[in-house]
């Protein structure tokens, strides 16, 4: 019988090869186990809704009014919704000529690409030009354009951090270009390592790999450690000597646990660093509704910011854009908030302010209480969350445990996992999912489950890591 | 030192890449545009025109009330738990409003959903489309995407290895298809629709276009069928449907079924059934023939194309190939939640009896009735001016006369160096305002020149524009006239 074309074996292999562990196998059991009736805590995405954080309530009041413009005519619509809310849907109306329901622009709506630029000015004291700022479908799509851009065969290499998101890693695969991994120090706190970095190049252009790009993730996921300035100084000044494309995620810049660190966007140090790196190091800079204190993941809101880019290829982006016809509109709207938000005086502030706040200083506490709860355990140490919405211990495996996991066919973080699931119903993503040094082990959990629960949480898994590791640590009676 | 990301050194594919719809002249309007407003009266007109794009909400059309009373509802939950609400929202708009949100985990609509999209959305589609059909539809063979166009990009990433894979695709076609194989780098393999029989598919001239292609070496994977068409606006016969779900199945392709624009048929004389129903009442189960089926929510009546909702429905694929597909979707997590809740409203609207039925109706035989009018009027506008000739929109939003072009408007075309369409599309903009796609953007047999046009601006709007188009060609044609 001829081979048809949606034969498995028929399929583009660059797709066969995409990995994407955050939904993978640990996800779909996790799945599975909850059809059966088991109660499970997903820890596997940084998405806090799931997990019972309430959205902010001015943005949810805003769309609704755009999403239904008969209310404003209505004279009891004051009476459920504030003025302020009403205000700024008319604004956003007004921006969207046939509303929510058309086609925009497909690089998004100007005037809500004038409110990201204005932001990204008032954080970083430098102008910001809006025809240089793309809305996109989430941050991910416009992630995977960029790197579809740039990446022209498998002797295209881009500089990945180890361990990563591993949209990274699918996207490099998908586009059938080379990732080029440089390791994250674990003992010096997730910490950059420009020796190993340096040594990953030279290891890539040595296999005839042509190095374009570099992607550093800030604060960092899975790992959580917020770059500092000098840090990204140096990140800057390696890029502009080996002729690399900057590409800074920095879609976790409101999740910041500590105080050291503030975060500090890559384009701000550009631009303190000057002439001549600030009008030679091409910078892409991605951002979006869905983590920070917003979490709104199911609106699908994100941007990219060009930096240092020949006008010729920002117009090739605009035609890859425009196949696509336009970000959604409503995803649009809840960037315009979170960049425009309520200010100081206006009626709906300090709900507004108040709601974020809560949400913030529970995530400090929860990245506290995490790292701690992680470190009291047997053979796990874990650094400090210091922002994202992760947790990354590291589990020393013992050799017993390593054996038992190669004799079930699993990677022996898949096979902790697995047990940790069957045991206690969290749902994690192990370690190999993101990238680690080999030998070494680690599984990924959000901070993200309600402040509430975290006792319960850390002391079901304080349980099973304890009856895990007695044992595959004891020794077998002869 | 030369720049990392240069035009040089893009991907290739990126650059081979066109997407006429919003090329070229639309950025040319766009400049326009920005001229009318800082320089008013300094062009021979007062506002642009956009018919370039099947955008009906951009240019008047409302919304339906019933399915943004619903979004925002679910935008805003809150609503529900206050009394002032019920004078605001319909009854029933309530009941779905709270029927969707408990088929929500957690009733977040924030919240990245699984994959596929929300499991309650997809069975309340799979009922919309068994009922259409009268074949039973199944929810884990939907995907929901952020409109239709991620998932036509989706099946060509699935089945474009190298450039000797070749989708066939009907020429004229949305350029969608032509940008997406040239992106993934495959080979496009046209098939030509018949002008002179209002574009007709001629399964003989399929298996022409196929059997060349394999005979040059292209591995020929799948077959792209847009019904009703675009540009084109013809609706298939059902016995035509029938000799194309044969020829897929005798040829081993995978077929392609874009059917966006299921809602939008202005003749009596034919329906739209979809692709599944023909195979399923030709016999061919679950396992006989891949199909993949393409809806969205851009486009029918309620046109909300701001909203990137749509789905595909993939049937008659084994499991590895199921698995990877739904990897694929994963990677970008889920898409947009409103979207996914107007997509389940589209295939499930309020029905008789329903509180808001009477006027949901209404809305919607106001809106398709009016476009049913507006697609003859400019047709039959279209066939009055001189060298032009128009075929009927049986369906879908467009129309694509074919324009006899003078010589010396060729010769002159050729000296500013455009393609004719190209240079009368241009020539048109800057006399009246008015934006339309040069026919070369879809693909034309060679030597013959269209443009598309939509028929969406407003009804009271059409005479001015029939009007100003008349005066320009009557121009035109003077200058040009051989």
């Amino acid at each position: 019988m001829a081979r048809k074309p949606l034969d498995y074996e028929e399929l583009n292999e660059n797709v066969k090869k995409v990995q994407y562990a955050v939904r993978g196998e640990l996800y779909l059991r996790a799945s599975e186990l909850q059809k059966e009736g088991k109660k499970i805590i997903f820890t596997n995405v940084g998405n806090p809704h799931a997990l019972g954080q309430k959205p902010l309530t001015f943005p949810r009041q805003v769309v609704a009014l755009c999403q239904a413009p008969f209310l404003l005519d209505d004279p009891n619509v004051g009476l459920i919704f504030p003025a302020d809310a009403i205000a700024r849907a008319k604004h956003y109306l007004a921006m969207a000529p046939g509303g929510l329901g058309a086609y925009s622009d497909s690089r998004g709506i100007p005037g809500i690409r004038k409110e990201v630029a204005d932001f990204i000015q008032r954080r970083d004291g430098y102008p910001s030009d809006p025809e240089l700022i793309y809305l996109t479908d989430g941050a991910s799509k416009g992630i995977m354009q960029i790197l579809n851009t740039i990446i022209r065969n498998e002797r295209d290499g881009i500089l990945v951090p180890v361990p990563q998101y591993p949209l990274y890693s699918a996207t490099i695969s998908l586009f059938g270009g080379s990732l080029v991994p440089y390791y994250l120090e674990e003992e010096a706190n997730w910490g950059l390592d420009f020796v190993n970095i340096r040594q990953s190049v030279a290891e890539a252009r040595s296999k005839g790999i042509t190095v374009r790009a570099m992607v550093i993730i800030n604060p960092g996921n899975p790992t959580g450690q917020c770059l500092s300035e000098a840090n990204i100084k140096e990140l800057l000044q390696f890029c502009y000597h080996e002729n690399l494309v900057l590409l800074a995620d920095e879609v976790y810049q409101q999740n910041i646990y500590q105080d050291e660190r503030p975060f500090i966007s890559a384009r701000k140090v550009l631009f303190d660093i000057g002439l001549p790196l600030s009008r030679e190091v091409q910078l892409v800079s991605f951002h979006t509704v869905s983590k920070g204190y917003w979490g709104e993941c199911g609106q699908r809101g994100g941007y990219f910011e060009m930096t240092n880019l020949p006008p010729k290829t920002v117009d090739e982006m605009y035609k890859v854009a425009s196949i696509q016809l336009s970000p959604n509109v409503p995803g649009q709207i809840f960037m315009g908030v979170m960049v425009n938000p309520p200010k100081p005086g206006d009626i709906s502030y300090l709900k507004f302010a108040t709601e974020s706040k809560s949400i913030l200083e529970s995530l400090r506490r929860r990245a506290r209480m995490m790292t701690d709860g992680f470190n009291s355990c047997r053979n796990v140490t874990c650094n400090f969350t210091e922002g994202a919405m992760y947790s990354f211990p590291q589990i020393q495996l013992p050799p017993r445990a390593i054996e038992a996991a190669k004799r079930a066919g699993k990677a022996p973080d898949v096979f902790y996992c697995l047990k940790l699931l069957e045991a206690t119903g969290i749902s994690t993503v192990p370690g190999s999912g993101f990238g680690q040094k080999e030998g070494v082990f680690h599984l990924r959990t959000t901070i993200l489950p309600a402040e509430e629960d975290f006792p319960a949480i850390l002391s079901s898994f304080k349980n099973f890591n304890d009856s895990f590791m007695r044992e595959y640590e004891g020794y077998s009676r002869m | 030192m030369a720049a990392s990301v240069a035009v040089e050194n893009l991907n290739p594919k990126v650059l081979k890449c066109e997407y006429a719809v919003r090329g070229e002249i639309v950025i040319h309007a766009q400049r326009l545009q920005q001229q009318l407003q800082t320089q008013p009266g300094s062009l021979p007109f007062d506002e642009i025109l956009y018919c370039n794009i099947g955008n009906p909400q951009s240019l008047g059309q409302q919304p339906v009330t019933f399915f943004r009373e619903v979004l925002a509802l679910c935008d805003h939950p809150c609503l529900l738990e206050k009394e002032e609400t019920k004078s605001l929202f319909s009854a029933d708009a309530i009941s779905r409003a709270k029927q969707i949100l408990s088929s929500i985990p957690g009733r977040a609509t924030g919240a990245y959903s699984h994959s596929q999209g929300i499991k309650g959305l997809r069975d309340a589609i799979a009922a919309g489309i068994a009922s259409r059909d009268g074949f039973p539809a199944n929810a884990d063979d939907i995907f929901l995407t952020d409109g239709a166009s991620p998932g036509v990009h989706m099946m060509m990433q699935l089945l474009i290895r190298n450039e000797k894979d070749g989708i066939l695709c009907p020429i004229p076609q949305y350029p969608l298809y032509s940008a997406s194989i040239a992106l993934h780098g495959g080979a496009l393999v046209p098939y030509y629709l018949d002008e002179k029989t209002g574009w007709g598919l001629e399964i003989s001239d399929l298996k022409k276009q196929l059997e060349d292609a394999r005979s040059k070496g292209i591995d020929v994977r799948a077959l792209v069928v847009i019904n009703p068409g675009n540009p084109t606006g013809q609706v298939l016969a059902e016995d035509n449907q029938c000799d194309i779900v044969k020829f897929c199945k005798n040829e081993g392709l995978v077929l392609l079924a874009d059917e966006v624009y299921q809602e939008n048929i202005y003749v009596d004389n034919k329906k739209f059934s979809s692709f599944k129903k023909i195979a399923r009442s030709m016999g061919y189960g679950e396992d006989d023939l891949p199909l993949v089926s393409f809806q969205s929510v851009s486009k029918g009546y309620y046109g909300e194309c701001g909203k990137r909702g749509g789905y595909m429905e993939i049937t008659g694929f084994s499991a590895p190939v199921r698995e990877q597909i739904y990897k694929i979707s994963s990677v970008n997590l889920c898409s947009n939640i409103t979207g996914q809740i107007l997509a389940s409203l589209v295939m499930n609207p309020p029905k008789v009896g329903d509180e808001s039925y009477a006027s949901y109706k209404a809305e919607k035989d106001g809106i398709l009735q009016s476009l049913a009018r507006r697609a003859k009027a400019l047709e039959d506008a279209f066939n009055n001016l001189e060298g032009f000739s128009c075929n009927k929109a049986e369906g879908a939003m467009y129309l694509f006369p074919q324009i006899l072009l003078p010589q010396k408007a060729i010769e002159a075309a050729k000296a500013a160096k455009k393609a004719p369409d190209a240079f009368y599309a241009l020539r048109l903009l800057e006399s009246t305002g008015i934006v339309v796609v040069p026919g070369s953007g879809f693909g034309q047999v060679p030597g013959t020149w269209h443009i598309r046009c939509t028929i969406l601006p407003q009804e009271d709007k059409i005479p001015a524009v029939i009007t100003r188009f008349k005066a320009f060609h009557e121009a035109f044609m003077a200058e040009y006239r051989d």
